[in-house]
Parts: structure tokens; sequence; C-alpha cells
């Protein structure tokens, strides 16, 4: 089922949580809603859910708008970021309550609850109760009761948020190989970039009640549209100069700018990865620009070197791969020179909005 | 066990331990003397006096007085009465403050508490000038023929407007505790609201809501002031227990009236008890619960 989610805005008291918000989920499609908090990407959720009633604008699920439906007759799935288990119940009921309140007999519900705790791998624990099971555990709880009624869609709020990172780790990739299997319309909540990237076929970006930027994975990380998205998917290098003729002048060096051809010079910035900078003994380039090594940090799958222009006294980081980092065996106060190889400039009036 | 909560017992222990050992005896015996005098003592008293005339005594002034029986049967009907519609009032409540934000929300919580701030007697005063024959409702109502002031009615009313906090003043907090997530779950999986209520509120809620019956039944029990102004003390139809152990103990029937007042004293006792095996049952679901 698809979702178009048409023109919503919601206020709580003068705090604006989305403003004129509109995004087509296509049928089938694993939708992550990034942003930091206070991004309205929750209270998006819980609208369209129906936990939430908009101010203005409407939802529609495959060409039915579902604006007026109350939480009850939507058929949605909804998974909570504390799980929000029946802690009086066993496994077994509260995967069951969806159907035990529709008044299905045991007949029915009995094969389905047991297929559903095989799906979620929890066969064995249905007489259990909620304080008995584990924090993933209980989060596979979540998902088997609300996939139990067949929702047409599935929506989960910071699904793993409360897990430890190893849990997190095999709950998303379960869950993106669960929805392969179930090929349910699924919505979730994350504040965490790798997390929306690792699972989610398409990525909203959000920030203060908008939308910064939708689309693939691939897409955003390789051109995010604003700075803001630029800055949220990972760390980045800002520098600040101007730009003239095919050229970004940065204090200290220059760097080819072929998207700008205009004469006319004007402030700019430019934000530059860490691993897309490259740093030698010798100058590559003569822009290359002259930097001390401060510090050094090779644990990990990447080494992190942080350094500092002496000249212009900006710091850059940069990350290099482990074998690179061998060649180069850098040491803090090392002279070595940075080469960006690749930067994305935001002109000022992308700033507003 | 939350590491400051261990250090603060410990402090305490070692503050008790620096005592001198006369101070900590002398302490002690006062609490148990104290506790001795104004408790228990009166207390074994009362059944000393019902059984001055031993046990056929005690059954003669219970079962053969009529009035002192039909005292009982009023008191056993209408405490529960009582229980029940406050029950159902002080879930209401509850559910009304905790799940709904609405002006005058606040204001309806402290007014909550005036019956118990009110004296009983202005209570029943305000009941009978209210329902009085003289009273501003009390005419109407005659006119219709309904008896408040010294009839059933008026004693159920008086004895609810007492009692009426304890189960909302119980369950404003707890399910102000519980949080609304389960609610929600259940609301999004398709509960409407009456299933709402039974399978997801009221499991998480039972032993509060007991816990509240428990006390406003206690209380419900032994109501005087406010029955008394309205009761009207005629003997086997409006004398409730406490008015009837008052009403003998003024005719220096003593042993009959220390009879009802032991009934009285073992009902209290049992719901005493009753509380004390509720406590401890929740008090172990509560460590159950943190070993999450």
């Amino acid at each position: 089922m698809s979702i178009s989610i048409c023109n919503i805005s919601k206020q709580f008291g003068d705090f604006v949580a989305l403003k004129d918000v509109s995004l087509e989920v296509p049928s089938g499609s694993l939708l992550a809603l990034l942003g930091p908090s206070g991004s309205g990407k929750t209270t998006l959720l819980r609208i369209i859910a129906g936990l939430e009633q908009a101010d203005a604008g409407h939802i529609k699920v495959q060409d039915e708008d579902v604006s007026q439906l109350s939480a009850r007759d939507r058929e949605v799935g909804f998974v909570f970021q504390h799980y929000a288990l029946f802690k009086h119940m066993s496994v077994f009921e509260n995967i069951a309550f969806g159907m035990r309140v529709r008044h299905l007999k045991d007949a029915e519900v009995r094969p389905r609850v047991n297929e559903l705790l095989h799906l979620v791998r929890l066969e064995g624990l249905g007489n259990r109760y909620p304080s008995e099971l584990s924090g993933g555990q209980r989060q596979r709880v979540a998902l088997a009761r609300a996939l139990a009624v067949k929702p047409r869609l599935l929506l989960l709020d910071e699904p793993f948020g409360a897990l430890d990172a190893k849990v997190r780790q095999e709950l998303r990739t379960w869950l993106r190989n669960l929805h392969e299997e179930m090929h349910v319309t699924t919505v979730f909540v994350t504040h965490d970039q790798e997390e929306a990237f690792e699972v989610a076929d398409r990525v909203v970006v959000m920030k203060q009640g908008h939308i910064e930027q939708a689309g693939t994975p691939q897409d955003v990380f390789d051109h995010p549209a604003t700075p803001f998205v630029m800055d949220f998917l990972g760390h980045v290098n800002v520098f600040h100069g101007r730009l003239e003729a095919g050229q970004m002048h940065l204090p200290g060096f220059a760097m080819e700018y072929p998207e700008y051809q205009n004469p006319v010079s004007r402030d700019a910035t430019a934000y530059v990865r860490p691993h897309e900078v490259e740093l030698d003994r010798t100058p590559q380039l003569e822009t290359s620009l002259p930097v001390r090594v401060v510090h050094v940090n090779p644990a990990g799958p990447v080494t992190r070197v942080r350094l500092v222009s002496d000249a212009f006294g900006a710091a850059i980081n940069v990350d290099l791969s482990p074998g690179r980092y061998r060649e180069l065996a850098l040491r803090p106060g090392d002279q070595v020179f940075a080469t960006p190889k690749r930067l994305r400039v935001f002109l000022p009036d992308d700033y507003v909005i | 066990m939350h590491p400051s909560s261990l250090r603060t017992k410990k402090t305490a222990g070692r503050f008790v331990a620096d005592e001198p050992l006369w101070l900590r005896i002398l302490l002690i015996t006062a609490v148990y003397l104290i506790i001795g005098l104004l408790i228990l003592v009166p207390m074994a008293y009362v059944f000393w006096q019902a059984m001055a005339e031993g046990w056929e005594g005690l059954v003669k002034n219970l079962w053969q007085d009529h009035d002192t029986w039909h005292s009982m049967w009023l008191t056993m009907t209408i405490a529960p009465l009582t229980v029940v519609l406050n029950t159902i009032f002080g879930l209401a409540a509850a559910w009304t403050i905790t799940k709904f934000k609405f002006p005058g929300r606040t204001l309806l919580v402290t007014l909550l508490d005036v019956p118990f701030a009110i004296s009983p007697v202005v209570v029943g005063l305000m009941l009978v000038l209210l329902f009085g024959m003289q009273g501003f409702l009390g005419p109407t109502l005659r006119e219709w023929g309904i008896k408040v002031i010294f009839a059933w009615p008026g004693l159920l009313l008086a004895t609810m407007f007492v009692t009426l906090p304890f189960v909302a003043r119980e369950l404003i907090p707890l399910m102000e505790s519980l949080g609304d997530e389960e609610e929600t779950a259940a609301v999004s999986l398709g509960a409407n609201p009456w299933q709402l209520f039974w399978r997801i509120t009221l499991p998480n809620i039972k032993w509060g809501l007991v816990y509240g019956m428990i006390q406003c039944h206690a209380r419900a029990i032994g109501e005087f002031g406010a029955v008394y102004v309205v009761s009207g003390h005629i003997a086997g139809e409006t004398d409730t227990m406490p008015l009837r152990v008052e009403k003998l103990f003024q005719e220096y029937n003593n042993p009959g009236s220390f009879a009802v007042a032991s009934v009285l004293t073992l009902m209290a006792l049992a719901t005493l008890f009753g509380k004390y095996i509720l406590e401890q049952y929740i008090a172990r679901q509560m460590a159950t619960d943190s070993v999450e």
C-alpha cells in the first residue's frame, strides 16, 4: 500500500512540529525518516498512524483518504520505542491481542501466533512474560504483535533506540530481511544515519518540521541537497571562501569547481568529507595545503587524523585507510600536505529556506 | 539497590549505633509504652468489656437485640454500597484527570481533597441544609416521595461524601506513572474503549484499586460525625453501628455497647489484615518488576 502525505502541518502550542510536509511513500518500500530530535519525524509517524491529529493536510493510503479515521480503524501496525508490551499478558497473548479484540476464533488465533513466533524466532517463549525477556526479544514481540493483524502499513518509532549496539546491529539486518519477505510498506523513524542508510531503501532527512531531502540512500549521501544534510550525514570539514570563474578560493589553497563559471566573485562555503582528503609527504598540486599532524587515532576500521594549518589556523579531519596510514607513518608534529579530492559548495542562497 | 540508598541506610545505622545504650532503651520503651497505652490496652478493653457477661451475654447482646441487629445490617449494607459507588466515581475521576487535559483540571484535583479537609459534622450539616425539610431541595424531593434526611439515602450520601477521595486519590498517581504507552498500543491494535478499559487499564491498576477500596470500606464502616447529623437516631431504622455504640453507651448499657464496638473493632482489624496482605503482595510484585 502506498502512502501519500499531503501538506501536513502540526503545532503543539507555540512549537511548530510540522509545516506543510508532503511526501510519497511507494508501495512496498522501506523508508526511513531521519533527523535530529525536534525535527518532527516522530510526529509525522504518529500522524500517519492516527495517534496524532494533523492541524492541516491529509493522509492517503492507496488513494483512500484516512485522515478522518481513528487509529483503531487505520489498520496500521505500530512499534513503539519502548516496546509498550502488555506487562500482564504472556508473549502469546500480547501477539494475539489484535486478533482477540476482533473476536477471532481461537482456532484462527493459535496458528497465526505460532507462525509469528516462528517469524520473530521466539518459538517456545510464548508462555513467558515481557519482564522475562531481553530488550531485543521484547522488540521482536512488539513487531510480531504489530504484524499479527496483517496491517496495511508498518510504522516503527526509533525501534532500536533503546538497545545496545550489538543487538541493534542484528535487528537491523533482521528487519531488512523481514521486509524482503513480507513486502509491507514500512516507515521507521531514526536519528541514526547509519541505521537509516543500512536498513532503508528510501531516506527522508527532516529538520525543524520540514523535509530537507528525500531519496535513495546513495542519492542523499552522494548529493546532499543542503549544508544541513551534508553535516548531518557524518563528519565534514567546513571551509569558508570565495567562488569565482570555476575556482573555489580557500585560505591557503584553491580548488576547481567547474559548476560555477560566473566571473563575479561571491562568498561560499565548501564541505569536504574526511575520507575525501588525501595526505602526502610532498605536495601533489601547487595548491595543496601545508598542514601539521596534531593527533592520530588508528583504532577502528579507518585511521582518524586531526591536522591544523599553522598559516591559516584551520583544523581539518582526515580519515585514512590503515594501509595508507602505515605507508605515511604519521606522527603528531609531522608536516604534510592535504589535497581535497572532492568538495561540495553551497552558496549562501541555499541557506534561504 | 541504588548506591545512594545504601549509603543513607549505612549512615542511619551508624547514627543509631552512636547513641548511648540507655537512650536507645529509653526511646524503644517509650514507643512501646505509648502504642500499648493508646492502642493495645483500649482495644483489649473493648473485647474485655464485650465479654463481661461471657459468650452468652455477647451473643444475646448482638443477636437478640433487634435494634443492634438492624444497625449491623445497615452498616454492612451502606458500607459496601458506598464502596461500589465511590469505586465507579473514583475510576471515572481518575480516568478524566489523567487522560484528558481540560481547563480547571488542577482545581478538580484540589477539590477532590475537600472531603478529607472538612469536618464530618459540617458535611452532615450541609446535607441537612440541602435535603432537610426546611432545606433547599428537601420539600421538592418530599413531594416526589423521596426522603433523604433521617433515612438511608442520607446515610449513604454522608458516607459517600466522607469517603469520596480514597479510590481516586489512589488511582490518579498510579495511572499517571503508568503513562499511556500500553493504551496507545492497544488502540493501534484495534481495541475499542471498552476493551481498552477491561483488558489493559484495569489489569494494570487492579491492586491500587483494591487498596483504595479497602481504605474506603474501612472509613465507611467507622463513619460517625456526618452520619450522626443526618440519621435522626431512629433505632431500628437509621442507626448505623457507630451510632448504635454511642446510643447504648448513653443508655448505660455497657455490655451491649461494647459488644457492638467489639464487632466494629474486629471488622477494622480484618480490613487492616487485608491491607497488610495486599501490601506484601504489591511489594513482591514491585520486586519482580524491578528485576527487569
